[in-house]
């Protein structure tokens, strides 16, 4: 049984066009019917360009936005059938890791209350020294110096900064993580420290990942297979090597053309 | 003689926190029709470096300490003051910034945007300045041109709007474009597509391309000589198969390792320890010492800046023993 299955997921959403008197509504199908299925501890990778649906199915599958047709079964229980309390509930157990760390994190937070409020999201009666070891604990779980607990973002560099955002999407202890392009803001250097940082947490925690991002080189490194999207569809899934080496969609066979490639001889 | 020279050029900014020494004695040269590459980690001065040229640097807290850069034989760019740059920025040399979105005007047509250069520089009146945006953006792939261009910026995609912004810049002919990450927030097929076309209307035009982004592989794809920079100044230099196959400096060689590319699967990514250093405290002795593990750290200079130096013909590197070896 996969831990999260995604069975025919449509999300479409309505657009308005023309005047006022000849208003007509076109449909925008972001997401045109995608089925996929993760298994425990695995890391998906989904790749795509820009407006193929990739970030809309992953606020589907965290039901921040509710699919027009189809269903997400988290580890046997239909999430779409969920009221809005119990979704709340449920996402504890499904985290976001998101792009910008500068746009996802609030400023006026201190890295300290930042993780106090996402923490008490699980545990809503730890007194103030259990919450505080918990917050160091998870400071060093993502290498982070804890005497910087009462600092706000705009004091931490780029790859800090995403380090607290992961923190924070940890501290609920979550099963399942969808990182949207987590290090595609981040420089190669702060890059391959944030990558190395992800695989370890999947790997001691025994989380599930779903990695979205664009960039190829990144998903071939840490995913276990590749889902390829196009235009709100899946256009190809397998795993990671045999997709990378032996492309069979005319897409990803684009796309593994259009990376740029250091020509260099050894 | 090259067509832009800059020599020891020095950008400080004078902060409440003091002096941060963004670009801390630079120089290259740019041959007429060549492409270099600058790369750099955030905050290592490569667009600092760029922006001093052309006086788009808000000052203060900005300020050029010293250094020269001559541009086609007589004119210093950082001492001719605004009126010459004026006829020189937009015109001689063009700029393509790294967001379209925020470039471009959100409240113009491209229209009246694409032709601003055309008017102020080449005295043009608006029929005939119209129809050579119109042939401009057709030059550069956007289908049904004299439609589109009545539109507004935020009608366009992404890659769209960089192809605006290229047409506009390379509109009055300049002898040299400066493109700053031009690339960086778009997707990989875009990103080929507009690196493909960039090389295309170089070829065609003739232009010199100084080409800034912190991606190794657009470096290597699209660029004759590769400069690297690191806290403010220039550590390594040659042509970029020679630097690709050949890396010399330790900071070099550690970037590319880091690459997830050229990474075995299943194994850690090599991670450079620590952080670039603090620009805003004087760095004496060699500024890479602190995260040297590929070289050797104890051989780093403590006491003096390391050299700038052609440590092989035509491959120039910081001759700092640590970091060389």
């Amino acid at each position: 049984m996969p831990f999260l299955e995604i069975k025919n997921i449509k999300t479409h959403f309505q657009k308005k066009r023309g005047g006022f008197f000849s208003r007509t509504l076109d449909t925008v199908k972001a997401v045109d019917g995608v089925s996929i299925a993760i298994e425990k501890g695995e890391i998906l990778g989904l790749v795509g360009e820009s407006g193929c649906g990739k970030s809309t199915l992953s606020r589907t599958i965290m039901q921040l936005i509710p699919p027009t047709q189809g269903e997400v079964i988290l580890e046997n229980e239909n999430l779409t059938n969920l009221d809005a309390e119990q979704v709340r509930q449920r996402r504890l157990d499904f985290q976001m890791i998101f792009q910008d760390p500068y746009a996802s994190l609030n400023p006026r937070m201190t890295v300290w209350s930042t993780l106090k409020e996402a923490l008490s999201t699980r545990h809503g009666n730890l007194n103030h020294k259990e919450l505080e070891r918990a917050v160091i604990t998870l400071m060093e779980r993502v290498g982070l110096d804890h005497k910087f607990m009462r600092k706000y973002p705009h004091e931490f560099s780029g790859g800090q900064r995403q380090r607290i955002a992961i923190a924070r999407a940890l501290a609920p202890e979550p099963k399942l993580i969808i990182a949207d392009e987590p290090v595609s803001a981040l420089d190669v250097s702060i890059q391959s420290q944030i990558l190395n940082l992800l695989k370890d947490l999947v790997n001691d925690l025994g989380l599930t990942m779903l990695f979205i991002s664009h960039d190829l080189s990144v998903v071939r490194y840490i995913a276990d297979r590749i889902a390829v999207m196009y235009y709100g569809k899946i256009v190809e899934i397998g795993e990671t090597e045999s997709l990378m080496e032996h492309p069979q969609h005319q897409y990803t066979k684009a796309l593994l053309e259009s990376v740029p490639k250091i020509l260099s001889t050894d | 003689m090259p067509l832009l020279e800059v020599n020891n050029l020095k950008t400080y900014f004078h902060t409440r926190n003091g002096i941060v020494r963004a670009v801390d004695g630079v120089s290259f040269s740019v041959e007429k029709g060549k492409t270099i590459g600058i790369v750099g980690e955030s905050g290592s001065g490569k667009s600092v470096s760029c922006y001093s040229l052309l006086g788009l640097l808000p000052m203060p807290p900005g300020r050029i300490e010293s250094g020269e850069a001559i541009f086609d034989k007589y004119t210093d760019l950082l001492s001719c003051g605004e009126k010459v740059l004026r006829t020189v920025r937009g015109k001689r040399i063009g700029m393509i910034f790294q967001d379209p979105m925020t470039s471009l005007n959100p409240y113009m047509r491209i229209a009246d945007q694409i032709i601003e250069p055309l008017r102020l520089h080449m005295g043009m009146d608006k029929g005939s300045a119209l129809k050579k945006a119109i042939h401009a953006l057709d030059e550069v792939g956007i289908p049904e041109p004299d439609n589109r261009i009545t539109m507004y910026p935020h009608e366009f995609s992404g890659g769209m709007r960089q192809r605006v912004m290229i047409a506009m810049a390379l509109i009055t002919n300049p002898e040299i474009l400066i493109a700053d990450e031009p690339t960086t927030a778009l997707d990989v097929t875009i990103q080929k597509q507009i690196l493909d076309l960039i090389k295309k209307r170089q070829k065609e035009l003739g232009t010199a391309v100084i080409f800034i982004t912190h991606d190794l592989a657009v470096i290597s794809e699209i660029c004759e000589d590769v400069n690297i920079m690191y806290a403010g100044r220039i550590i390594e230099r040659a042509s970029a198969t020679e630097l690709f196959a050949n890396p010399r400096h330790a900071y070099t060689r550690s970037l590319l390792k880091s690459i997830p590319a050229n990474q075995t699967k299943g194994e850690k990514l090599y991670t450079i320890p620590g952080l670039p250093p603090d620009t805003s405290q004087i760095i004496s002795g060699c500024a890479f010492r602190e995260r040297n593990q590929i070289g050797d750290q104890s051989k780093c200079l403590t006491d003096s800046r390391p050299e700038f130096k052609e440590i092989e013909p035509n491959h120039w590197a910081q001759d700092c023993p640590g970091c060389l070896s």
